[in-house]
């Protein structure tokens, strides 16, 4: 009595936490305290401060959040096959988190900026990125891909985290340039969201950038799909608590909704969007959804997980829920879907077509663009080039007419 | 008409070569954009490869289970849709193909005919992309002239990128082709279903662990890195302590004696063995099966899309065997009960089939409740937990009691059988032998076949010498026959 120890709240439950999130993400059962909409069965529920938010939707809104949903998971199975032909080095599925990328990046305004991790590939959709320039760092014809100035979508960032530290930084210059009077006349306001994920989530710079957020108050939303998998990594070992509890810690308020339903995941975004743009400041939103595929091409999930718990994610499929609910309240027929459809397979097929042409550059682009200004050690380094190659001038032909009975004779 | 060649991509991140494990179309086939082609299988995993072309397809260049190295051409899809349907004859593939392990035969493919309407040597559809394949295929080209000094003295160590040119990504050409499987990462795909990350698949590698012996404990049934650990230090300590294992002859008598109390499960383990072997008569009786069926339906659950993930072993199909055996032999599922002025015969109408397992505790026999009612799935998925659980050292009594028959898989060890002694209480117990290949005599002719031994005993106070023989003969037909089950 009278003596109090540290302790936290979770004090003696910790193996009860551990074996509820185990079996939140084995049996994918809805977890506590998670903000849902749109249920798996495609039945639209009430909730006191976002159906507010969702009731703005008007039926043809829903509709482009099918259509974008459906449009991105086509071209995410295209990019998929494109690297098992040898046509990409690389590809990030983004499979089951259609509702997480697409409901968050239609909620944001044009004014807003997007800090994406490698896998946003819905939420560039949302930005009108080209999808076929997105694949150009895939095929490792460019360290980007697209100028950001013409999307507010920033450059996909492959550094875990690192995303988070440049938003921050990019929001308290959005806060410094509204108080000079002469931008906050003519400009919108504006706020910015960083994308991470749960694996990222134990990076010292996602606590960087939360702590500085907290601390100037910046006009930023961290939105974190739980996808449940750090490649091998159940989220259970990141974090024994919610990860949007962590917001408390900062001091900011921490929402977790149902990634997959896209309906809820528009809600709660645009409410912390407003939120941040009206100068109250950041908002951790957790997006509790699952990657149904591999991490990249380079991973297999069977070696780490049973088949039987994708299943279970595979019951709450953003896209069906959305369906059955467009067709239960007649908001879409047959020919819509038969038209998504179609519209997918048109993608794909210039997503196809635009990777195959994608060129090459110069490595020469490479010496121009190292320094804005000229450098002399980089022009040494040209002239040694040019140097260099000029040596093969001519062979080309040769080499051509040689390279099979050389490599015959070397056998 | 163009022939196009699809050549072996880097599905990874730098993979340079991948073992063709089944093709899924076969040369006169109408293929699709991104319809499935094969299954292969790399370092990493088991992909399947998309077709990037559409039309017929000509020709299957590289035959299931050889490994080849990335950029190898591995079919020809000609763009023809209505063309020829016939097939081009199947022979062996010409050209391009350049095995990693192995040679051809003397003499066969040595002088490769260039296919005239083929571009051979450029790479349909584009230089492909990828870590691996660039960084093999890149052929240095021969330089005209030095580098100037000057320059020299500043130049980097490293070779400098040459742009790719289409012909510079070009797989060397090889005159000959390995048909011979190379076998190894097939079978570990179908079988290897071990749940474990990746680095710890790589430590039980590099120790030379077979990761199925390693008793997983991780929160969804993979092996981690601990499991690896502590099974590395048990093998060490047995292998440590026999070295110093004898007493000095010098030394008194007591100091060579190593006393062990006995309490425990070792003191209930001689109490319950005694009293049975002492009160119980028991009778033990052999036989030799040929278990080449049961060893193939195992392997074809494993392959299975619904057993996936759950660890199947001959076990499962012998207890579902005993189970079958006893409802046609009742007697077996029984009891012997002493009552003050006489005895009774119990006989179950159920079964609680205990399965005897070293625990880190001792020898346990827990037993799976109510077995008569399992599915094969069900029964494989309760030996799986009981397995886990006791070897886990968790175990609880409750479920080592009101145990009806006991098999006691000896095998595991190697050992062909023995004279198991039965657990009191029940008046049988099967011993499963290790199941090896062995010569055996069929229709006359002796042919390499999977034989194990059968052995049982049973107190003949209730099971008589015939009764026993109908049983074992009942439970070794299933092991030949798996398919009466379906009886």
């Amino acid at each position: 009595m009278g003596t109090h120890l540290p302790s936290t709240e979770f004090d003696g439950t910790a193996v009860d936490d551990q074996r509820e999130a185990d079996a939140e993400a084995v049996m994918g059962e809805p977890p506590a305290q998670m903000v849902q909409l749109l249920g798996p069965d495609g039945t639209l529920a009430a909730d006191p401060v976002y159906s507010e938010y969702a009731n703005r939707l008007t039926p043809e809104d829903l509709r482009g959040l099918y259509a974008d949903m459906a449009s991105i998971r086509r071209f995410d199975i295209e990019a998929t096959a494109l690297q098992r032909q040898g046509q990409l080095a690389l590809w990030v599925p983004l499979t089951g988190q259609e509702a997480a990328q697409i409901g968050s990046g239609r909620a944001s305004q044009p004014q807003d900026y997007i800090f994406p991790t490698y896998r946003e590939h819905g939420v560039a959709l949302t930005r009108n990125v080209d999808l076929a320039e997105l694949l150009r760092q895939f095929r490792g014809v460019s360290n980007g891909g697209w100028n950001p100035k013409d999307t507010n979508f920033h450059l996909y960032t492959l550094v875990l985290a690192a995303q988070t530290l440049h938003a921050v930084g990019y929001a308290m210059g959005i806060q410094r340039d509204q108080k000079s009077a002469a931008q906050a006349a003519k400009e919108p306001d504006a706020a910015v969201i960083a994308y991470f994920g749960d694996g990222a989530s134990s990076e010292g710079d996602v606590h960087e950038s939360m702590v500085f957020a907290s601390s100037y108050n910046a006009p930023v939303v961290f939105f974190c799909q739980n996808n449940h998998w750090a490649i091998s990594v159940p989220t259970n070992v990141q974090t024994r608590v919610p990860l949007s509890n962590r917001a408390k810690g900062y001091g900011f308020p921490g929402i977790r909704v149902d990634g997959n339903d896209v309906i809820a995941v528009h809600a709660v975004t645009e409410w912390a969007l407003e939120h941040a743009r009206q100068g109250k400041g950041p908002v951790l939103i957790e997006a509790f959804t699952y990657r149904v595929g591999a991490h990249t091409t380079a991973d297999d999930p069977t070696k780490y997980r049973h088949s039987a718990e994708e299943d279970a994610w595979r019951a709450k499929d953003p896209l069906l829920r959305l369906e059955k609910y467009l067709r239960a309240e007649d908001l879409a027929d047959d020919a819509f879907f038969a038209k998504v459809k179609a519209d997918g397979d048109d993608l794909a097929a210039y997503v196809r077509r635009t990777t195959h042409d994608l060129e090459t550059p110069d490595i020469r682009s490479a010496f121009a663009n190292t320094y804005a200004e000229a450098h002399p050690l980089v022009a040494e380094e040209l002239a040694w080039f040019e140097e260099y190659s000029s040596g093969f001038a001519g062979e080309e032909e040769l080499d051509a007419e040689n390279a099979g009975p050389a490599a015959k004779a070397g056998h | 008409m163009t022939l196009n060649k699809f050549n072996l991509p880097d599905v990874g991140e730098g993979l340079t070569e991948a073992e063709i494990v089944s093709w899924k179309v076969k040369p006169g086939d109408a293929v699709a954009i991104n319809d499935i082609l094969c299954e292969i299988e790399t370092a990493k995993s088991i992909v399947e490869l998309p077709s990037p072309f559409a039309g017929t397809v000509r020709e299957l260049l590289v035959p299931e289970g050889v490994t080849i190295d990335v950029g190898t051409a591995i079919i020809s899809v000609s763009d023809d849709v209505s063309g020829d349907p016939t097939p081009p004859d199947t022979r062996a593939p010409e050209t391009p193909v350049q095995p990693l392990y192995g040679k051809l035969p003397e003499g066969e493919g040595a002088a490769g005919t260039p296919d005239g309407g083929t571009q051979e040597s450029a790479p349909a559809g584009g230089p492909l992309v990828g870590s691996g394949p660039k960084a093999d295929a890149v052929k240095r080209r021969p330089r005209k002239a030095a580098p100037a000094a000057a320059v020299a003295a500043n130049a980097p160590e490293v070779e400098p990128v040459q742009p790719l040119t289409p012909a510079a990504v070009t797989t060397p050409v090889a005159p000959a082709v390995d048909t011979r499987p190379t076998l190894g990462g097939t079978i570990t795909g179908l079988v290897n279903r071990v749940l474990a990350k990746p680095p710890v698949r790589k430590i039980a590698r590099d120790l030379g662990i077979d990761l199925a012996d390693v008793v997983a404990t991780g929160s969804r049934g993979e092996v981690t890195r601990e499991d690896l650990v502590s099974y590395q230090a048990q093998r060490d300590a047995e292998l440590d302590k026999a070295d110093g294992f004898w007493g000095k002859a010098g030394r008194p008598q007591d100091q060579r004696i190593e006393r062990i109390p006995v309490k425990g499960v070792r003191k209930a383990t001689a109490k319950a063995m005694v009293e049975s072997a002492f009160s119980a008569p028991h009778v033990s009786i052999f036989v030799d099966v040929d278990a080449s069926r049961t060893m193939e339906f195992v392997k074809r659950l494993k392959a299975s899309r619904d057993f996936e993930g759950i660890r199947i072993s001959p076990l499962l199909i012998l207890a579902k065997a005993v189970i079958w055996a006893a409802a046609r032999n009742p007697s077996v599922n029984a009891a012997w009960v002493d009552n003050g002025d006489g005895a009774e015969i119990h006989v179950k109408h159920y079964m609680n089939l205990g399965i005897a397992a070293a625990t880190p505790r001792g020898l346990m026999v827990p037993n799976i409740k109510n077995a008569q009612d399992l599915s094969l799935k069900e029964l494989a998925l309760a030996l799986n937990n009981l397995a886990t659980t006791a070897r886990a050292g968790k175990t609880q009594p409750a479920e080592m009691q009101g145990g009806t028959l006991t098999i006691t898989n000896i095998g595991a060890l190697g050992i062909d059988t023995g004279t198991p002694i039965i657990n009191p209480g029940e008046v049988a117990i099967v011993a499963f032998g290790t199941i090896k290949q062995k010569p055996w005599v069929l229709d006359g002719e002796v042919i390499p076949r999977w034989i194990t031994t059968l052995g049982g005993s049973f107190d003949h106070r209730v099971v008589d010498g015939d009764l026993s023989a109908r049983f074992m003969a009942d439970v070794a037909a299933i092991l030949e026959e798996p398919a009466l089950l379906l009886d």
